[in-house]
C-alpha cells in the first residue's frame, strides 16, 4: 500500500507543503500555538462543561421522584405532617415521607452548612455526621465537638460521630447530618412539620400526572418533579459555559480574521510558485490538494495539540484554569475528580469548527490562482 | 520498508508525528470510557447515598444560601450573609469575592454592619 | 514536430492596455534540432515560447504538437502533455525556496508519484552529471547563479520530456559559464533532445551547437 502512487504522491506533497510551511518557520508555529491555544481554551470548557453535567445528571438520577414544597404568600414554608395524609390517597403514589433540612451559618468560617435528617440509618441524638470538605474546613475528625448554636442562642454541642466519604464530596460537601429530635430541638421546629415532602410514584411515567394531582389536592403546594431538577442544572452548566464562551468569543473572532486574512491572502510568492509548479507539470488538482494538505496539516495539528492539551488540563489537573467559573467558588469548596466523559459528537462538532474553515480559506484563493495559465512566470 | 526515523523525509516525519498525536485522540476515548468504568463502583455508591439522604442538589454551590440548593424553593435573597457571594446571574457570576471573603483569607469576617451599602 | 498555425497572442484584451504580443506567427520546428528564438525585448519571443510549450493558449491560431492540435484540449490532458513533452528552464530559474536541490529537481515528478528510491537515483544521476551532487541537500536558495541554472536544467529533465524550452538562458550568466551552458546543449543535442530557446545574446545564437535562430521583431517574424 505505502508503493500505491496515489500513496506515494500524497507523501510528496506533504513533503512539498511541510518544506514550504518551514520556510517562515517562526511565523507558521506562532500561528499553530495560538491556533492550537483557542482549540485548546474551547475545548476545556466543553470538557468540563460535559463531564459535569453528565456527573449531575448521573448522581441527581436517584433524587426524589416528586418534592413538595409549602408556599404561603409566595414563600417557602413549613409543611404540616398531615399534608402526607392527604397526599397518600393521591392515585398514583406509592409513598410520601417528610424532609427535615436546613442552614446553618457559622460565622467562624464565614460557611453556610446543610443541615439535615437522613431519611435512615440516622445518628445517634448528640452525635452529628460531616461531610469530608466540612471536616477539613473545620479541622473535625472523629470524637471532636461541633458546637453549634440553637434557635435561642444556646450553644448546641455534638460529637461527630464520622465522616461522609470523600469520594461523594460532591453531594456533601457541606452536609451535617443529624437526628430528627436534635434537629427539631436546635431550630425549634415543633412536632408535626416538616421542611418539604417527598414522594415515590408507583409508575415513573406519570410523575408529572402525579404532580398536576399534587397541585390539585394542595393548592398551597408547589411539587418539584426530578425532570426539573436535572433540567435545572443541565441549563445551570450550560449557561456558565455559555458565558465563558460569549467572553471567549472576542478572542475568537479575532483569532478567526487573523486566521483567514492569513490563510486565504496569497502572497506574490506564492502565486508565482503556484505558476512554477503548473508550468513544470502539475495539474490544478495537485496544487489544490498541496495547499489543502497545508490547511489540514495546520488545523488538525492544532485541533490535536488543543484538544490533548484540554484533555490533560481538565481531567489531569482539574481544570485549574478556568474551573473556578464554571463551578462557582465557596468556602466549602468540594475536592472532586471528574470523571473523564468525552461526547463524539461535541468533539466531533469542535473538530468540524476547527479545521474545516481553515481548510477551506487556504484553498478558495489557491482556486483562482491555479486555474489561470502558468504563463504568468514568464512575464516579470 | 526502512522504518528508521532518520531515512523518513521531513513530510513523513511529520505525518508520523500526526498518527501519533491521532492515536493519542483516540486514546482519550479509550480513557475515558475505562475511567467511566473504573468509576462505576463509587457512582453507585453515591447514587445510593442521594437516594438515602434524599438529595436534590449538588454541593458545588454552597457559597450562599439562596445558591446552595438551586432546584428547591425561595426563601432566600441575595447577600443574606455572605455579600461578597457569587450570583449565578451575569452580573454577579465573574467577579470575585472582595480579598476579606475569599476562602481561607487570615482575617476574620467584617460585620455585615461595615461593608459599604 | 511542433506547428503553429497564424498564431496570435493578445493579453488584457478589450481593455484599454490591449497588447498584442504574437501576431500572427506560422512557424515549424522540428525534432532533434535546436533553436534559438532571436529579438529584442519586447518582440513576443517569450510569449511566443510559452506558447509552443503549451503554457498558454493563443488567442487565435493553432498549435499542433507531433500533428494534433492542442489548442482545443482540456487543461488536465494539456497538463499531462506537457509533463511528459516539455522541460522549462525560466530566466529566474525558479527553483522553490526552502526545498532542497534534489527535491527542486524532483518536484515534477510528484504528481506522478514515482517511487521515493527510484525519483531519488533518478535526481541524482542528473545532479551528478551536471555536477551539481555535492550540492543536493543545500537549499535552492544558497545556489549561486550557475549553480541554480544547472539545478532548473536538472529539474526541466527530470521526467524526461522530449523537448527543453529555456527562456533567456545565458541572460544572468557570465562569459566563462554561458561557455559552460553551451557544453550543456550539446550534450543535451547528442541525447537526441529538441531545444528551443530565447535569447538576444550573440554568444548564444552564434554559437555552432544552434541549427536554427528565428528573428522576431513587434510579433512578427523577421
Amino acid at each position: 500500500m505505502p508503493n500505491n502512487p496515489w500513496f506515494q504522491r500524497q507523501r510528496y506533497l506533504v513533503d512539498f507543503t511541510v518544506g514550504a510551511l518551514a520556510r517562515r518557520k517562526g511565523r507558521n508555529l506562532a500561528l499553530l500555538a495560538v491556533y492550537a491555544l483557542i482549540v485548546f481554551v474551547l475545548a476545556s470548557v466543553l470538557l468540563f462543561s460535559q463531564a459535569l453535567r453528565h456527573e449531575a445528571a448521573m448522581l441527581l438520577s436517584s433524587a426524589p421522584e416528586v418534592t413538595v414544597q409549602r408556599m404561603v404568600a409566595g414563600r417557602h414554608d413549613l409543611v404540616p405532617a398531615a399534608y402526607l395524609d392527604r397526599l397518600a390517597k393521591v392515585r398514583g403514589v406509592a409513598d410520601g415521607r417528610g424532609r427535615l433540612w436546613g442552614y446553618y451559618y457559622d460565622p467562624s468560617v464565614a460557611a453556610n452548612y446543610t443541615l439535615l435528617v437522613p431519611m435512615s440509618d440516622p445518628p445517634p441524638p448528640g452525635k452529628v455526621r460531616v461531610g469530608a470538605t466540612l471536616a477539613r474546613t473545620r479541622g473535625l475528625g472523629v470524637g471532636d465537638v461541633l458546637s453549634l448554636r440553637s434557635h435561642e442562642g444556646h450553644p448546641f454541642p455534638f460529637t461527630v460521630d464520622g465522616t461522609l466519604s470523600s469520594e461523594s464530596a460532591l453531594l456533601t460537601a457541606d452536609l451535617v447530618l443529624v437526628c430528627e429530635q436534635d434537629f427539631r430541638a436546635l431550630f425549634g421546629i415543633p412536632a408535626g412539620l416538616y421542611t418539604d415532602l417527598i414522594l415515590t410514584v408507583r409508575n415513573p411515567r406519570e410523575v408529572t400526572k402525579v404532580a398536576e394531582k399534587v397541585l390539585r389536592t394542595l393548592p398551597d403546594t408547589r411539587p418539584i418533579v426530578r425532570d426539573d431538577i436535572l433540567r435545572t442544572y443541565a441549563a445551570l452548566f450550560d449557561w456558565r459555559e455559555g458565558m465563558v464562551m460569549v467572553l471567549l468569543s472576542g478572542a475568537v473572532l479575532a483569532f478567526i480574521i487573523f486566521a483567514w486574512d492569513k490563510a486565504s491572502g496569497l502572497s506574490a510568492e506564492e502565486r508565482r510558485e503556484i505558476g512554477v509548479l503548473k508550468a513544470i507539470g502539475w495539474e490544478t488538482s495537485d496544487i489544490m490538494a498541496m495547499k489543502l494538505w497545508e490547511g489540514l496539516l495546520v488545523s488538525v495539528f492544532a485541533f490535536l495539540l488543543g484538544y490533548l492539551a484540554a484533555y490533560l488540563h481538565v481531567f489531569g489537573f482539574g481544570a485549574s484554569l478556568f474551573g473556578p467559573v464554571l463551578k462557582g467558588w465557596s468556602v466549602l469548596y468540594p475536592q472532586f475528580e471528574l470523571t473523564p466523559r468525552v461526547d463524539g459528537f461535541q468533539v466531533f462538532t469542535l473538530f468540524f469548527l476547527s479545521v474545516f474553515p481553515y481548510a477551506l480559506a487556504t484553498i478558495v484563493p489557491v482556486w483562482r490562482a491555479a486555474i489561470a495559465d502558468p504563463d504568468v512566470v514568464m512575464r516579470q | 520498508m526502512n522504518l528508521s526515523l532518520k531515512a523518513l523525509s521531513r513530510g513523513e516525519r511529520v505525518l508520523l508525528a500526526g498518527l501519533v498525536l491521532l492515536a493519542s485522540f483516540a486514546g482519550t476515548f479509550i480513557h475515558a470510557g475505562l475511567a467511566a468504568s473504573r468509576a462505576e463502583h463509587t457512582a453507585a455508591a453515591n447514587r445510593a447515598l442521594t437516594s438515602r439522604l434524599a438529595l436534590t442538589d449538588l454541593a458545588l454551590f454552597t457559597e450562599a444560601r439562596y445558591t446552595r440548593h438551586r432546584s428547591q424553593a425561595d426563601l432566600h435573597a441575595a447577600f443574606q450573609d455572605h455579600p461578597g457571594a457569587l450570583e449565578h446571574f451575569p452580573t454577579g457570576s465573574l467577579a470575585g469575592p472582595p480579598p476579606y471573603r475569599a476562602p481561607h483569607a487570615e482575617q476574620p469576617v467584617v460585620p455585615e454592619a461595615a461593608l459599604p451599602r | 514536430m511542433i506547428e503553429l498555425v497564424d498564431v496570435r497572442k493578445a493579453f488584457n484584451q478589450g481593455q484599454h492596455n490591449e497588447l498584442w504580443a504574437v501576431r500572427g506567427v506560422t512557424l515549424r520546428l522540428e525534432a532533434n534540432c535546436t533553436t534559438v528564438l532571436r529579438g529584442p525585448s519586447g518582440s513576443g519571443k517569450t510569449t511566443l515560447l510559452t506558447l509552443i510549450g503549451c503554457l498558454a493558449r493563443p488567442t487565435s491560431g493553432r498549435v499542433r504538437l507531433r500533428g494534433r492540435d492542442v489548442s482545443g484540449m482540456t487543461e488536465r490532458f494539456l497538463t499531462g502533455l506537457r509533463r511528459q513533452t516539455f522541460g522549462f528552464v525560466f530566466q529566474q530559474f525558479n527553483l522553490v525556496r526552502g526545498l532542497t536541490v534534489e527535491e527542486n529537481v524532483m518536484l515534477p515528478a510528484y504528481p506522478l508519484g514515482v517511487s521515493r528510491p527510484e525519483l531519488r537515483r533518478r535526481a541524482h544521476n542528473l545532479l551528478e552529471s551536471l555536477d551539481l551532487a555535492p550540492h543536493a541537500q543545500a537549499r535552492a536558495e544558497w545556489l549561486s547563479g550557475g549553480q541554480a541554472q544547472r539545478a532548473a536544467i536538472a529539474r526541466a529533465l527530470v521526467n524526461d520530456p522530449a523537448v527543453i524550452l529555456a527562456d533567456e538562458p545565458t541572460a544572468n550568466l557570465d562569459t566563462d559559464l554561458s561557455h559552460r551552458f553551451l557544453d550543456i546543449v550539446r550534450d543535451l543535442k547528442r541525447k537526441g533532445k529538441t531545444l528551443i530557446m530565447t535569447s538576444h545574446d550573440p554568444l548564444l545564437y552564434q554559437a555552432p551547437e544552434v541549427d536554427r535562430v528565428i528573428g522576431l521583431r513587434d510579433g512578427h517574424l523577421d
